[in-house]
Parts: structure tokens; sequence; C-alpha cells
């Protein structure tokens, strides 16, 4: 059935993604530009790696609403985790550490959210209510995320299609992991309770690359309020890939959008290449039901052996054990993705849920790589009465987490004879991904009722809706018939001056070219030249565009007016440069023409060419060039 | 259909969904002029306004969709879902403790109804242990509902009944005795109980929660584990309470409950001794004594039970420019007692002498306190507390106002001789008074401070 076999990244096709049935959606976080968090008044933004104190807590699951807990809640549980919090008093209130209720939620930060949510064409919710959203992992210190519903059933054009915005929440900022070791897990506060928002769209992309471009197209979207933040960790999104007869898997927390190709084309192999695993083990007759395991104590079989890390183990103290499946034999060196195979699903399974967390931290019998000996993998075989088709996993640790890491083992090689579990994953920078958990259910949502529910009233929308930006794309048409360049089209689109652009174009008639290079190129320039483009105001802008239209500057003056605006962090008509009269252009080439007669003798191409130097020189921050051409061609005829 | 098949609606939000004969927990998609949108109809807050109807999407959230949008309900179904804590027997183990677990009402264990926000307690041996398994390891347990009130309605009459309960768990020979309790006024409860039940043989524990169990960062599991610890191996017999040391998952501390005090609104750590330290600090493996001066455990069931309140007694919390008229009212209204939490150390205002005079010519106990909570009443220092001596009241010592209160109830509820109810009020029963308070009694680490924050940043909070 699963005949396709994926060829390497580059030379995929669409049609084979076709193939293989390929669908893929995104849930994009981004944090929006407000003064305080969403729930508390701490200020918002204020990153820093430095700490005044820790806490410590545990998590513990709750009962789901059907009495039981939820699969992510258990396997938590299991992992008996430490969570330590570094809190600086700047930035972390008792709210964040769950000692205070929340304060109601940031109206800067819903006003902006709903715009966005009206820009996605969305259905913005006629009342708020807040949910708490479980996560056992430690990130948000109350053990859950408030967050609400307020956008449903948008969409964005996309190639000649709508990709459908599923919905859109507002929810607080979790917490920046700082290590993972161990049964302990630590974690910064700074970007806890952050207001941010999730969007969801439909399972829509049939490419990795389309992944890739609808991804910038939304977050082309809400740069394009200019109301969100920038920089490292603002924007993160999760991917949802599957395969035809696959599990939709979320791949979190991808930092940057290149990477998106590589990772969904990378978790679509390994879902593909997990069915043909599982098509292998039905042929050999291992199912669900037919699966066998066992668990044998080898801590005495091995305890000579040269193999570093059981060496270091036997040396603590520690249990090694080796747990037989029947059947497998060469199925964990099954490829998954890229350079990874089956074996990386155990092991992951292993660090994440027993805590075994220092790498390797299992070898097993279908490794071609350097363990223990020949020798001594026969005596385990013997001591677990094992016979050559099966395969060996040992694992070392202390007694509990051995233990523990031996069913989870058993576990995740039994779930290849039923499919691909459903879990959500972890980027990794070579583009491929890990286990993070067990996917979350619906089951994890809880009404805050320390919240009531908020109406969004009717003339809170008119008011937000009077002031939408135009959306990009609608200007980025309209740009193109303008002829702006092909890589200034975008910037310009979602730039905090487009709307001054329009004036200035439209309104006061201004060269479109100039003035977009003027309000893309120029900043980008004195960015180079160590300036702050940030800092360029809307005000500044508008003065410099204006005076440029009166013919006070030259484009070359614009980009001087704004440098010295930047210098003085204001536009001042003083920093204008003197006005220079016709008479005194003509005066000048005069000058500059005696100054070149005592030049070397020149062809007259190149004397024309130097001329225009000499004189640009002198005048350039006030007139074009092009004027001053002529105005030589002039003087030439006369 | 009744009432109750649309819980919470009310105005126009109510004839809508009867309009569409569309009760709660159906399954529907409702059409608005917006758009459309699918889920579960769930109850309404009864405070929220009657322009919503709420729904609980497929992705578990929940939205409000305006009534006046509404075209059509339609229904696909419906979906109730029934809840239950899972049950597992309490393991038997001949060689643990027999720990009893008292309910008044706060929830230890709980799971909250997702859709309404009711929190579903937890209480029977097998829900704790489905919820709380490791309890297990420190006794066997037993529970009983005494009462299902919320922390701020306990009074009298449940202080008399948990008393009577306590005792006659002692008669039939239990190990230790948990309380689970409201935190807004368990201090309150700790410090009658103190009173109402003395000389027992066993640890009485009060807990509870500042978070409640259905979060997972919840103190309830902890607290609970640690009250039932005290409760199986201490040999403190006295009453206490268990909450939280620090806001971290460390510890908790084991107050006595005739100077604890609740001090902060939110926190976990909110439980303070008052101008004494604690007795006692408990983790999960040990209990660590912080002073000697505790009753011991015994072996004999010789425990007081005195269960009596006269509820005509009153707190009168002083601040500048009061009138005679709160305490004359008082008086009129037939108030057998009076505390007065007081300035400093232990004044009110010349204006209201004249009130207390009256009091005092119709036979009010007038007791005084100080509202500083740390340090002494000291009417001697100055010639306007002598005044206030002449005129009948009686000084606390360092007793709290709230220790104070119910401790007059009691005396009150005994004797109506207001020098029999002096002699009860100034012989401590269980450190209500203390003769000296040690120096360390008043360690309150002042943030910002640059030494105390080295200090604390040392440290788990
Ligand atoms: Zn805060």
């Amino acid at each position: 059935m699963k005949s396709f076999i994926f060829k390497p990244f580059e030379e995929m096709t669409p049609e084979d993604y076709a193939v293989v049935g390929f669908k893929s959606g995104l849930e994009i976080h981004q944090q929006l530009l407000t003064d305080k968090k969403l729930f508390c008044r701490c200020p918002a933004g204020k990153y820093s790696e430095e700490y005044d104190a820790e806490i410590l807590r545990h998590m513990r699951p709750t009962l789901s609403e059907l009495g039981e807990y939820d699969g992510t809640a258990l396997m938590e549980f299991k992992t008996k985790k430490e969570i330590i919090y570094r809190i600086k008093r700047e930035t972390v209130c008792t709210y964040e550490m769950d000692d205070t209720p929340p304060f109601l939620i940031n109206d800067q930060a819903l006003d902006i959210a709903i715009k966005i949510g009206m820009l996605y064409n969305c259905n913005i919710v006629d009342e708020l209510h807040i949910a708490r959203k479980q996560y056992l992992d430690g990130s948000i210190p109350t053990g859950f995320q408030r967050t609400a519903i307020f956008a449903l059933d948008g969409w964005i054009p996309y190639k000649d299609r709508k990709i459908e915005i599923v919905q859109m929440s507002i929810e607080e900022d979790s917490c920046r992991e700082v290590s993972d070791v161990g049964h302990y897990r630590t974690y910064l506060t700074d970007r806890l309770g952050m207001p941010l928002i999730e969007t969801v769209t439909g399972p829509d992309m049939k490419t990795p690359q389309e992944v890739a471009e609808v991804n910038e197209l939304c977050s082309a979207l809400v740069r394009s309020t200019g109301n969100v933040r920038r920089g490292i960790g603002a924007a993160r999104q999760d991917v949802n890939v599957s395969v035809d007869g696959g599990t939709r898997i979320e791949i979190k927390g991808v930092p940057r959008i290149p990477m998106i190709p590589l990772l969904t084309y990378n978790e679509a192999m390994r879902q593909w290449n997990l069915l043909r695993l599982r098509e292998e083990l039905h042929k050999r007759g291992i199912t669900e039901n037919t699966f066998e395991s066992k668990t044998e104590d080898i801590t005495g079989i091995i305890k000579s052996s040269h193999y570093l890390p059981l060496q270091e183990a036997i040396d603590k103290g520690y249990k090694i054990k080796c747990v037989v499946l029947r059947g497998y034999k060469d199925l964990l060196h099954w490829q998954t993705q890229t350079d990874t195979y089956f074996s990386r699903e155990i092991s992951d399974r292993v660090r994440v849920i027993a805590c075994l967390t220092t790498i390797p931290n299992i070898i097993h019998s279908d490794s071609k790589g350097d363990t223990i000996t020949s020798a001594e993998w026969q005596k385990i075989k013997k001591h677990a009465n094992a016979t050559n088709d099966d395969t060996l996993v040992i694992v070392w640790g202390d007694e509990r987490d051995t233990s523990t890491a031996c069913k989870e083992i058993i576990i995740r090689a039994k779930e290849a004879a039923i499919g691909i579990p459903s879990e959500t994953r972890q980027a990794l920078s070579d583009g491929t991904n890990g286990f993070e958990r067990i996917l979350p259910g619906a089951d994890r949502m809880y009404p805050d009722t320390d919240l009531p529910p908020q109406k969004i009233t009717k003339e809170r929308l008119e008011k937000l809706k009077a002031h939408l930006p135009e959306h990009f794309w609608e200007r980025e048409k309209w740009y193109k018939e303008l002829g702006i360049p092909e890589d200034t089209i975008r910037p310009l689109a979602i730039s905090k001056f487009a709307d001054l652009f329009k004036k200035a174009v439209g309104g006061w008639n201004i060269n479109p070219k100039a003035a977009a290079v003027a309000i893309i190129q120029y900043p980008k320039r004195l960015k180079k030249l160590g300036y702050d483009p940030n800092l360029i105001t809307i005000e500044m802008m508008t003065e410099i565009l204006m005076n440029y239209k009166a013919g006070l500057l030259s484009r070359w003056g614009m980009f001087i007016a704004l440098k010295k605006s930047l210098q003085h962090g204001k536009f001042y008509p003083e920093l204008l440069p003197r006005p220079i009269l016709k008479e005194e252009l003509l005066s000048i080439i005069a000058l500059k023409k005696k100054e070149l007669k005592k030049m070397n003798p020149l062809s007259g191409e190149k004397k024309q060419k130097v001329l225009m130097g000499l004189v640009m020189n002198e005048v350039k921050v006030n007139i074009e060039g092009k004027v001053v051409a002529e105005k030589i061609k002039s003087m030439e005829h006369k | 259909m009744t009432a109750s098949d649309f819980k919470g609606y009310r105005g126009k939000a109510l004839s809508t969904l009867k309009n569409f004969n569309a009760p709660v927990w159906s399954d529907v998609v409702i059409q608005t002029e917006k758009g459309k949108y699918k889920g579960i109809i769930l109850p309404r807050s009864e405070t929220a306004d009657d322009e919503h109807i709420v729904i609980k999407m497929p992705i578990g959230y929940n939205i409000g969709v305006a009534v006046e949008n509404i075209t059509e309900i339609k229904i696909n179904g419906r979906k109730e879902a029934n809840y239950k804590i899972p049950e597992k027997e309490f393991p038997y183990d001949e060689g643990k403790p027999r720990v009893k677990l008292f309910g008044t009402g706060g929830t230890i264990a709980s799971r909250l109804d997702y859709r309404t926000g009711a929190v579903i307690p937890a209480f029977s041996p097998g829900e704790l242990y489905g919820s709380v398994p490791e309890l297990a390891d420190y006794c066997n347990l037993e529970t009983e509902k005494l009462y299902g009130v919320f922390s701020e309605n306990m009074g009298p009459e449940q202080w008399i009944g948990t008393a009577k309960a306590i005792g006659a768990e002692i008669e039939k020979g239990v190990d230790g005795i948990v309380i689970g309790h409201g935190t807004d006024v368990m201090h309150h409860t700790a410090a009658i109980l103190s009173f109402m039940v003395q000389n027992s043989p066993v640890p009485i524990v009060m807990v509870g929660s500042q978070r409640s169990s259905d979060r997972p960062s919840s103190d309830a599991a902890l607290n609970l584990i640690h009250a039932v610890k005290t409760a199986a191996e201490s040999d403190i017999a006295e009453v206490m309470v268990c909450m939280f040391g620090p806001t971290s998952d460390i510890y908790g501390l084991l107050h006595r409950g005739t100077r604890v005090r609740k001090m902060h609104s939110s926190y976990r750590s909110t439980f303070r001794t008052i101008g004494d330290i604690p007795i006692a600090k408990v983790s999960r493996d040990e209990i660590t004594p912080l002073r000697k001066d505790y009753k011991k455990r015994r072996k004999d069931k010789n425990v007081i039970v005195n269960p009596v309140f006269e509820e005509k007694v009153g707190i009168v919390y002083y601040y500048p420019n009061m009138k005679p008229d709160i305490i004359d009212s008082m008086i009129d209204n037939g108030y057998k007692g009076i505390v007065i939490a007081g300035t400093g150390l232990g004044h009110v205002n010349k204006p209201v002498y004249p009130a207390l005079k009256r009091a005092q010519e119709k036979g009010v106990a007038v007791y005084m306190t100080v509202q500083t909570l740390w340090g002494y009443v000291q009417m001697y220092v100055y010639e306007t507390g002598r005044e206030m001596l002449d005129l009948g009241v009686v000084p606390c010592a360092n007793m709290l106002p709230e220790v104070a209160y119910v401790k007059l109830g009691w005396a009150l509820g005994q004797t109506s001789d207001l020098e029999k109810v002096k002699e009860i009020m100034l012989t401590p029963i269980n450190g209500e008074t203390t003769e000296r308070e040690p120096s360390n009694g008043y360690l309150i680490y002042q943030g910002g401070l640059p030494e105390v924050e080295e200090f604390i940043s040392k440290y788990r909070k």
C-alpha cells in the first residue's frame, strides 16, 4: 500500500506530496505590542536572564470532565518533575505565580486582537469567555493558560483560493524554559503573562512550501497593523501535519518560517514511514493483540561491560534493564526521518517520560554503532531467553526511572503496530522533530471561574473598524500598478508609513518610487549606519516628503534630512539645506567648468560625467541630478 | 420544559431558547446574522446578562452568542455528561494509624464541573484515594461529612457540632483527626476548637487550600498530605492549622490554633503564627518541631469537650473619630460581650468613654485587644488607658482580636458572672496569651531591603 518511497527533500514535487496526501495547517502565536501583560499590570516585553528569587512547584493532574485523567496529564505526572521558576521582581507579580487571582483583561490587548481578527475577515464573538487550558509541563505556574476565543471563521486570499482561518484566541504567554535535566525543569518567568494571539488556519496547505508561504502572508498581515511585537520569540508557530492514513501531528514552537518546509517534509516522511513500519509488523504477524515483550533486570549480567555509559551506571549503583521486543529484529533501525530511525521514537519517550535525559539513554541490538560487545549481547539474549528474531533494548538509571522507562519502551513499540500515536512534537534545528508530549484532548479546557464573561459591544467594534488599516494585499496590487520595485512592495505594504505613502502619492502627487525609496530603503540604509530606524516617526517622514514635494529637498536630500532628524530626535525646518536659486546653480556650473578645464583633457562624454559629478557634489541635497543635467545641457547650447 | 432546562437564563435569552425549544445541553447549530456557531448550550451564570447564550464549541472553548442576532437554532441532539470522581477503594493496612477526616464544606479535593464552574468535592475515602493516592502511605483513612457550608458560614452551631464529633471520635480511639475547612475563617474555628476541645490525646489538624483543587498548581493535595501525615504520625496533641510555609511546594507549617491568622487574601502561605513561632514544619517525609513546649500525644482518651457559646458577642474595630453610638447600639441590642481591637497599646478616643461606662453599668463584658496584632495591650502606660480600666475594660494581653472574640463567646456560654468570665478569659488555655514574646516572634521580613533580599534569594520562597 505505502509503496511510495520518500525522495530527498529537494527532489520532492507537489505531485509526490499529493500521492502521500500531505495536509498541513498552522497555529501562529503572535505577541501583541502592549505596555502591560494580559491579566496583571506587570510591564510587558522586558526580558532578562537575571532573577531575584526561585519558587518551586509541582503540577498535579486534575480529573477531566469524564472523571479520568487525560493522556498528557498522566504522562506529566509520571515524570514527577520539580518545576523551578526564576522570578524577577520587576516583571513578575503574585498573579503570574498563582498567588493572586487575575485582574480584568487588558483592553489594549483585546483591541489589537480584534483589529487583527477583522483583518482576517473573521466573525468577532459577541461575548468573550475566558477558559483555562491545562498545561502540566509547568510552563505556566497555574497549570493552565487563560485563553479566550475572540474570532471565528475568517479567511485570507492565497494563490487562487482562500485559506480558512478557523479561530483566533487571545491568551497569556508561557514561561521560557531554561533547562530540563532529570527531575528538574527550570523556567524564566519574564515572558509569562504577556498578551498573545493564536491564529489557527484550516489544514489547507498541500505542500511544505505552501505552509511557509501562507505563514509569511499571516505574518505580513499582523505586522501591517503596527501593533505586534517583533524580534526573536515574538512570533512562534505550531505546524500540524498529516498524511493519508496518518495522524494530525503538531510540531510545536517553530521559531523561524524558513524552517517550515524541511520540518513538515520530515514529519510527513516520519508518518509515512511509520505506516510502512506498521505494514511490516503486520506482515510479521505482530498486531496490537499479538504483541509480546518482556523485561529483565540484567544489572548482574553485564557488570563488567566496557561500554562507558553502562560502566558509569554500575558505578552509580543504577539498575540496568533489558526489554525484549518479540519479532522486532532490525525494526529499531527502520528509518523514520532523514538520518533518524525508529529507535529515536523510543529514546525520546524514555527521555521525556522517564526523565533519563543523558543521551544515549538506550542501546539496542539493531544498532549498527559501537556499544557493548557481541559476546555481551549473546549473554543477555540467553539470559532473557530471546531469539534471533527479537530486538533487545537496554536502559539504565535509578530503580524507579528505569522501570518507568521499560514500560514506556513497551508502550511505544506496541504503538507501532497500531499506528501513529497522537502527540505533539518539538522542532529540532536539523529539520527533524522529536517527541514532546502526548497530545492533550479538548478535555483540558475549563471555564475560568475567576473572571466574568465580557461583552464585546457594537460601539467598540465600530470604533476599531474605523481605524482598521487597508488589507496589505490590496495595497500591493496598487503598488504593482505604480511600478514600485518588487523587493519594496511587501515591506511598504505592511509598513507603518503605508497610509502616509498613500497620501503622498494619491494626495500630494509625489513620485511613487521616490516616496517608496524614502520610506523603505532609507531607513534600511540608516540602520546599516547604526541608527535605529524604529525611531523614525510618522511626523518626521511626513515633513520630509512634504519638503521634497515643495522642491526644498532632492531625493538624496531626503536621506540626509532623515538622518539629521534621527540625530535630533525630531524634524526641524533648520535641518533643511539652504535653498539654491537658479542663478546660483548656473554660477556653480560655470565655476566647475573652469575647474574642469584645468584638469587633464578628457573625451567629450567623460567630461560631461565629471562635470556632472563636480556640480552634484555641491547641490545634491537640494537638486535632482536630472535638473542639473538639463541645466548643463541647456548651457552647452548657449 | 421546566426552569432547570434553561438553567441561569432569563429575559431575552430565556425567551429565545424557549422559542427554539432549545434547553441547556442541546447540541446545536446557531444561525445568526453574523455567521454559524456549533456547540452545546451551557447553563449561564445567574449574574450574567440576558443578552447572550453560552455554547461550548467542539474545540472546548466557550463563547457567548448575542441573542439579538440569532435567526435559528437547529438541534442535533443532547449531550449531558455525568460527573463522578473515580473511586478506588482506600487500601487498609493494619500497621498504619487510624485517621479521621471531617468535612465542613471547604473543598480539599474536588474537580470542576467544566461548564458551570461548580466544584464537585471529592470526599469519601475512595474518592480521596482516587485523587490523592499518597494518603494511603500514611494512614487508614475514614471520612465523615459534618457540614456543607462555605467557610464564611461556619459559626457557633458548626463549632459546637465539630467539637462534639471530635470528642466522640477520640472516644472511639482514633489516632489523629483532620478537619477540612475553608480558609477564610479557619483561624476562628481553630481558636474555638482549642477552647472547646481540651486535653486531646491526639493531633487535631485543620487544613484547607488557597488554590482550589481543580487546578494543577493547587496547594490542596500537598496540604492534605501534610495534614494527614501530622495527624497520623506527629506527637503534637493540639489543635493546629496545617498550611503552606512558603509559596513553594516544599513544606507546610503547623500553627497553634490560638495564635494563627490568615494574613493575605490570596497567597498560599497566607497563614502565620502571630507573636510567636509555629509549632513545627511538616513535609512529605518528616515533621520537624520548631519548639518543644507543645502538648504531647498520649495513649488515654481523657479529652475534655466543653461545647458552649454565647452568640451575643461582637468585635469593634476602633478607628479615629469613632462615635459612642457604635457601642451604644450593641448594648441596646443586648450584647453581652464586646471585644475592642484598639489602636497602639489598646486605645479608643475619649468620646467613646460614656458608652464604655454604660456598658459597665449594664454588665456587658468589654475586653481590649490590639489591632497591631503583634504585641501586648498595655493600658497602664498612658493616663487614658488607666481611665478605661476604671471603666471596666479588661486588657487581653497579646490575645488576637478574633481569638478574644471566640473565647469571650465561649466564656459567656459557661457563665454570666463577669468575674468568672474574667478568670476564664485571662487564664491561658493553649497559648492564646503568652507571658513573653520571643524575639523571633516578630520576624517580618520587609521586601526591598538589601539584607532581606540577599537572605531570601538564597531560599526558594
Ligand atoms: Zn504580574
